[in-house]
């Protein structure tokens, strides 16, 4: 089983637009499970319209919270609380809360409670290209990583259970808690690059951490006609950092106006050259060493 | 007068917005980037960095000639960063939120705190126009802390803007608690609304003023203005597709310097800001 997880740095590059096209094409072949790691704020349920079987909450970390019959007001929390969450009134603020307790624990009268706290659901799906695991962080919540670890959990799970070849998985923007949770142990990487000075920045700092954390990364460059001297410049630079290049993907509208019908690039329209392009980018992706890393038993053959 | 940019989903224009902003008041201006993770705001206002500060964060450091081994310091910490393996104390650092439990909890006084490094932050100006990039070391994990570092760094006396990171959990917390309003950024699709919505949320938990920016407002549908109307969400200024703007941004162009018309209409969304803001002081104080 291999897990291909899309990534892009820089946010709003096409991440989902293009994962759910790579969905509707990995159904042709293969039954595969799809992913969204993008707790913060998924989107590829807007796509993929699943319908949910299961539903479950997410228990994160636990806050304090003070029982003002219980305190003496010596403020012993307030002066021992590195997060400046407890007011001068002596009482908590969830938003800052970090949820370490030491206020639960040093509290003379132990009138802190420590409630764990649900922090989100996430949910067992099907669509009509395979089963989703998805799920949605709550609003200003922590444990974003933890979240993405259990979906991403939950996904290999049943990609066992139904004996698929392939997780499908939209990852998050960033390079931080999120993103580390969502490509560690992945088989490869795509990441979708912008041809702008932030897409070529934000790429160079996610390829950093693919390496860091020793998973391939593949090089997609969308709507790359708007800047076809920046587009050869990423390239040029991906290349030089032994990240495959898959292919260019131009900006066509059809991507915006699929979505307005909540339909993958596959469903929309007629064929196109756009169409053309993103399925030689994911026959690029499927017959790439980095798909077939040793180990990895199936049918398919590896290196051409 | 802190103004927090901000958007739910990433790639709508949140730099844009806020380094167009930032070069239209073009002075007794400070622009944060608070997009740790990728802050890209230097890419677009050229400033010359002058300075530049390693942030770390506290970890413990035990040590072992006086550790008895009765782990209690393992015990406290809720993040699973220290454990007791019979002679030894692993120290999990990467796991560490930094909230000293540990050396307070131990009895024999061998956690001594030194320090993980979170990232950097980096001070430059544009002409009159101050600007502290914060950047997250590569591998770590932990955005807030250096997003509070950031703004804790801001001249209180200028115009704060921060660039915030996308999404909705805790480092856009981070870089909106405390702002004077949020300027949300979006583009008119259903990605776009569906994060705007998110967004919102965030917002109202907050308690914060807000406005909104409808970028490439000529695509996707108009189901966003929709919604902004039916919140009450005041528009303050749509940005066209213009693939004469897109290209402009692929090359680390501002707007406001490549169609100088433009320089109007972001002083009047500020001018939008100021006049909400106040607005909200002045029900405030009549309400106390």
């Amino acid at each position: 089983m291999r897990e291909l997880v899309i990534i892009s740095g820089k946010g709003g590059t096409g991440k989902t637009s293009l994962t759910a096209a790579f969905a509707a094409l990995a159904a042709e072949t293969s039954n595969s499970v799809l992913c969204d790691a993008d707790v913060d704020a998924a989107d590829l349920h807007l796509l993929m319209q699943p319908e949910v079987q299961r539903r479950t909450d997410f228990m994160g970390g636990s806050k304090a919270l003070i029982t003002p019959d219980l305190c003496t007001g010596c403020g012993t929390c307030r002066s021992l609380c590195r997060f400046d969450a407890i007011s001068e009134r002596l009482t908590v603020d969830p938003l800052r809360c970090e949820g370490c307790g030491v206020c639960v624990d040093f509290c003379p009268t132990a009138a802190i409670a420590f409630p764990v706290q649900r922090c989100g659901e996430w949910y067992l799906s099907e669509t009509r290209f395979g089963p989703m695991v998805h799920a949605r962080l709550g609003i200003a919540e922590e444990n974003s990583g933890k979240l993405v670890s259990l979906v991403r959990r939950q996904a290999r799970q049943l990609a066992e259970e139904r004996g698929s070849e392939l997780i499908l998985t939209d990852g998050p923007p960033g390079i931080g808690c999120p993103v580390i949770a969502a490509i560690g142990g992945a088989t490869a990487l795509v990441i979708v690059v912008e041809p702008t000075v932030s897409g070529r920045h934000d790429m160079e700092r996610v390829l950093d951490l693919a390496a860091h954390f020793r998973v391939p990364g593949m090089i997609c460059v969308n709507k790359f006609d708007l800047n076809l001297e920046m587009t050869e410049a990423i390239e040029q630079v991906a290349a030089k950092r032994n990240g495959t290049l898959l292919g260019r993907v131009p900006f066509d509208p059809i991507f915006t106006r699929s979505m307005v019908a909540g339909k993958t690039l596959f469903e929309y329209g007629e064929e196109t050259p756009t169409r053309q392009r993103v399925r030689e980018i994911w026959n690029r992706i499927t017959g790439s060493p980095a798909m077939h890393p040793p180990g990895i038993v199936d049918c398919k053959t590896t290196i051409q | 007068m802190i103004i927090s940019v901000a958007s739910g989903k990433g790639g709508t224009g949140k730099t844009t917005v806020a380094t167009n902003l930032a070069f239209a008041l073009g002075s007794r201006v400070e622009l944060l980037d608070c997009d740790v993770e990728e802050p890209n705001a230097h890419l677009f206002l050229h400033p010359v960095f002058e300075r530049s500060e390693r942030v770390k964060t506290p970890v413990p450091l035990v040590d072992e000639s006086k550790c008895t081994f009765c782990k209690k310091c393992s015990a406290i910490c809720r993040f699973n960063a220290l454990a007791v393996v019979g002679k030894r104390v692993l120290v999990f650092a990467e796991l560490c939120h930094g909230c000293g439990g540990c050396l307070l909890v131990c009895p024999e006084g061998a956690i001594s705190e030194t320090g993980r490094e979170l990232g950097s932050l980096n001070f430059g100006r544009r002409d009159a126009i101050g600007c502290i990039s914060g950047q997250l070391r590569v591998g770590e994990t932990m955005a807030p802390p250096l997003i509070k570092r950031v703004r804790a760094a801001a001249d209180p006396e200028q115009i704060t803007l921060i660039d915030a990171p996308p999404g909705t959990s805790c480092p856009v917390i981070a870089a909106m608690h405390g702002a004077d309003f949020v300027l949300l950024v979006t583009e008119p699709t259903p990605f776009g609304l569906h994060d705007l919505k998110l967004a919102m949320a965030a917002v109202k938990l907050l308690g914060i003023p807000a406005g909104l920016v409808v970028n490439r407002a000529d695509i996707g549908d108009d189901q966003v203005f929709a919604y902004a109307e039916r919140e009450g969400l005041p528009l303050l200024l749509t940005i066209p597709f213009d693939r004469k703007i897109a290209e402009a941004y692929s090359q680390g162009k501002l707007i406001v310097e490549e169609l100088p018309a433009w320089r109007e209409r972001f002083i009047d969304l500020y001018r939008a800001i100021e006049t909400i803001v106040q607005g909200s002081t002045a029900a405030v104080c009549a309400n106390s």
